[in-house]
């Protein structure tokens, strides 16, 4: 890896030539812009190629064959939860169980913690800013056990209300909240909000989906009981997700689904589980995806961590600055416009032009941005709006990306006739 | 796609047609896009002969959508709700006269579905079981 470290850390033009997709042109011509990092992230060519070397070279079944090729893929899938382990700064390789993606991840702890720890009275908090991925698994529950669940509030900017924290916290029993919003970009504090709950007795979730990818993330440090995050936002592949958990939690959880290899011994009647991590992971794993993920995270730690969240916050600043000009021809931007407390995303609306019209006529300048409520309807509802247009930016993006972001606006206000 | 934002266009956007309520509807029908939250509603007054005397339409959403439904209305009134019925993509598409791109199709659809649905429950209650 040393080589792809010195190649990314030059400069912005190399880590582009590292993503085949960026050299691409649309079917108008026009160089892809690719804005929508936070629905997806595109994949580097260290990533694409160990899906191939996978497949061509050792593809076998794991924890099981005896035979050179299984051995190599066993080991290359156990390494790359290791890198995700040391990506975290988790105290143990055995507290990351693979998942398909963040929402898996929840809904495994939902199931498997919430089924055996909740009961009625019982209270669930969340946030009004959460994706429907960390607040519908709470809602099945909450009805399955009878527990209450509630709200953190937040503001018109999309930052958490705290004050009230301390009364929404009586009779909780888990917290699950994002680290960064994905339709906002807002940052949150999860590190108070752990050490408020912790001091009365209950648990954290973090949905790092939208964090792991853009901010460097301890676990350790956080003290977070359980942590989520999806490959496929992070320069992985999709289908490849975690949980981080700590092994006190993990060790007293019943497992979630059932099957081959997250067994130790099985007769007619009975069964006894696996130890951690292989307990959670019913069936044959993906293989594949896991093990690219690994080359993703190994290109995210030689690139630093700390290197792509001050290349991301100049890249914001540079953005807030030249949007702007827009705001007085009507563009209004949500969400905190301090590149300090955002990370990666910026959600507008353009005067009286719909953000799915703004999505299209971006589009045909190559430019790829997310139209609509992003997955969080109740936040939308809250802040009194339809659709924001999204665009949201990664390691691979630069100035030249943010100025024609601004000369696809400016084409749209033309073409709306905007004053 | 950009040569779809015509003047005409963003004047049916900008100034929809018969927009707003009936006093008195003879049928109602109203649906949303989940995906992008569109949302639409289509009243109409239906005369002995069962054909559209008045019609309203209301909601939020894209130009495409409510373009796509501003015309598509006001070709409606005077209409029988059995030839609403037979209304489809294509009826819409030429009705617009420019080319809507496939990623875009369920917008300028949205009004259409919901003239239809108000047209079905205007049969029905003009013939009850």
């Amino acid at each position: 890896m040393s080589g792809t470290a010195s190649a990314v850390v030059d400069g912005e033009r190399n880590v582009r030539a590292d993503f085949p997709i960026l050299g691409a042109r649309t079917s108008r011509g026009k160089p892809l812009i690719y804005l929508d990092s936070a629905a997806t992230s595109q994949k580097p060519l260290v990533v694409i190629d160990a899906l191939d070397r996978y497949y061509r070279e050792y593809n076998a079944n794991i924890h099981r064959g005896v035979y050179e090729i299984a051995a190599r893929a066993t080991d290359a899938f156990e390494e790359a939860r290791a890198k995700v382990a040391r990506f975290l700064n988790a105290g143990e390789a055995a507290e990351l169980i693979w998942t398909r993606n963040a929402t898996e991840a929840i809904n495994l702890v939902a199931w498997s913690w919430g089924g055996a720890n909740l009961h009625p009275g019982d209270v669930i908090l969340v946030s009004e800013l959460e994706h429907h991925s960390n607040l519908v698994p709470w809602q099945l529950l909450a009805e399955r056990t009878g527990a209450e669940l509630r709200f953190i509030p937040v503001d018109d900017l999309g930052e958490l209300q705290l004050d009230r924290l301390d009364t929404l916290l009586e009779r909780c029993k888990i917290v699950a909240v994002a680290h960064v919003s994905n339709t906002l970009g807002t940052i949150l504090p999860v590190a108070e909000i752990v050490a408020r709950a912790h001091a009365v007795g209950a648990i954290v979730l973090i949905d790092g989906a939208q964090a792991a990818p853009h901010l460097p993330v301890d676990v350790r440090a956080l003290d977070a009981d359980f942590y989520v995050l999806s490959a496929h936002k992070m320069l992985g592949p999709t289908g490849i997700g975690v949980l981080y958990g700590k092994r006190a939690l993990l060790e007293a959880m019943p497992p979630f689904l059932a099957g081959g290899d997250m067994i130790r011994s099985v007769s007619y009647e009975r069964s006894s589980f696996n130890e951690l991590p292989w307990k959670f992971e019913a069936g044959t794993s993906n293989i594949a995806d896991a093990i690219a993920f690994g080359s993703a995270i190994d290109y995210l730690a030689a690139y630093g961590m700390e290197h792509l969240r001050t290349h991301e916050r100049t890249l914001l600043a540079y953005a807030f600055e030249r949007l702007a000009a827009l705001e007085k021809r009507g563009l209004t931007i949500y969400g905190p416009h301090d590149p300090d407390r955002s990370s990666g995303v910026i959600s507008m609306n353009f005067a009286d032009i719909h953000a799915h019209d703004l999505a299209s006529i971006l589009d045909t300048e190559g430019i790829c941005i997310r139209a609509g409520h992003h997955c969080t309807m109740p936040l939308m509802g809250r802040l009194d709006l339809a659709a924001t247009a999204r665009a949201s930016f990664y390691l691979y993006n630069d100035r030249s990306d943010v100025d024609a972001l601004v000369a696809g606006l400016e084409k749209a206000a033309a073409i709306f006739r905007l004053s | 796609m950009d040569d779809f934002y015509r003047d005409f266009i963003l004047d049916h956007y900008r100034n929809p047609r018969n927009f707003g309520h009936l006093t008195e509807p003879d049928a109602v029908a109203e649906d949303r896009n989940p995906l992008c939250g569109d949302e639409m509603r289509v009243e109409l007054e239906v005369d002995e002969a069962g054909k559209v005397s008045d019609i309203r339409f209301s909601g939020k959403g894209c130009a495409i959508s409510q373009a796509s439904a501003s015309m598509l209305i006001e070709s409606a009134k005077g209409k029988s709700l059995e030839s609403i019925l037979a209304l489809n993509e294509e009826s819409v598409l030429e009705n617009v006269g420019i080319d809507i791109s496939p990623t875009r199709m369920k917008c300028a659809m949205l009004g259409l579905g919901v003239l239809k649905s108000a047209a079905l429950a205007g049969i029905a209650k003009a013939s009850p079981e």
